[in-house]
């Protein structure tokens, strides 16, 4: 972050921002529905979902924000989303009871259009991009 | 909710979001047709709301949670709105690309709608 004006919000960055405040609209709201209605079916998949819906929301704002801290917390935020979606994912082939077909990470991200696995690698890309200017258009 | 309406709904989302979305990947700023295949997303959205007030009343009622469709309905009412703001004030080609993810996220919440109300699995 030597450069000053440099920052995840600008340029493609704003697509990512809006993909990341659409997930975290959709997966915090569905998973409070989830958790309110049928919380005894899956608690473990349905309080995952719950925090996938935060971390989008941190995502969606540390993405907004400028400033080293920002970046950092940026960045921790998708690798989080990017760990949980691939481990999530692998479980919920592996148990089906534990983690049913309807959560955030379940199968890779299936029900989301596999938008919760796509986003995380482009989010890091971007990180990327931005923290080494010279490979910026 | 009406089986045609939805069709049309999710058709004319799809066709919104992918135009908007390579208009803006070729440069192009939100202009009036960008910007107005968001509102015209919007009005359908609002139009699906009234119908789904009032279907009920007609014996037309929803299969799964109503509860769950009805978040569904009102957070994509929320967006076409935030997009077209978002276009409004930031002028340049990726707002164009984010009106084209709202619309696309909203022909896929209107499929999920369409499912909460007609087909149950379980």
């Amino acid at each position: 972050m030597t450069s000053k004006d440099s920052s995840t919000a600008t340029g493609f960055g704003r697509v990512l921002i809006a993909v990341y405040a659409v997930m975290a609209l959709g997966a915090t709201a569905r998973s409070l529905f989830q958790i309110a209605t049928k919380f005894d079916d899956a608690p473990v998949a349905y309080l995952l979902s719950a925090l996938a819906g935060i971390v989008y929301i941190v995502a969606t704002v540390a993405l907004v924000r400028s400033g080293a801290v920002w970046f950092r917390i940026a960045a921790v935020a998708i690798i989080f989303e990017l760990v949980g979606v691939l481990t999530i994912g692998t479980l919920s082939l592996v148990d089906a009871v534990l983690f049913p077909a309807d959560t955030v990470w379940s199968s890779f991200g299936a029900g989301y259009l596999f938008v919760p696995l796509v986003l995380p690698v482009l989010g890091l890309i971007w990180l990327y991009r931005v923290r080494n200017p010279q490979e910026n258009r | 909710m009406v089986e045609w309406f939805v069709g049309v709904q999710v058709v004319i989302a799809v066709l919104a979001g992918t135009a908007a979305i390579v208009v803006g990947l070729a440069g192009v700023k939100p202009n009036d047709y960008t910007l107005g295949a968001t509102l015209l997303v919007e009005a359908l959205l609002v139009v699906q709301l009234v119908m789904a007030i009032i279907a009920p009343a007609f014996g037309n009622v929803a299969t799964g949670s109503g509860l769950e469709f009805w978040i569904y309905l009102v957070s994509a009412i929320l967006i076409p709105p935030a997009a077209v703001m978002w276009g409004l004030i930031e002028r340049n080609r990726w707002s164009s690309v984010v009106l084209g993810v709202a619309c696309l996220s909203i022909a896929v919440m209107v499929y999920r709608m369409s499912q909460i109300w007609f087909v149950q699995l379980a």
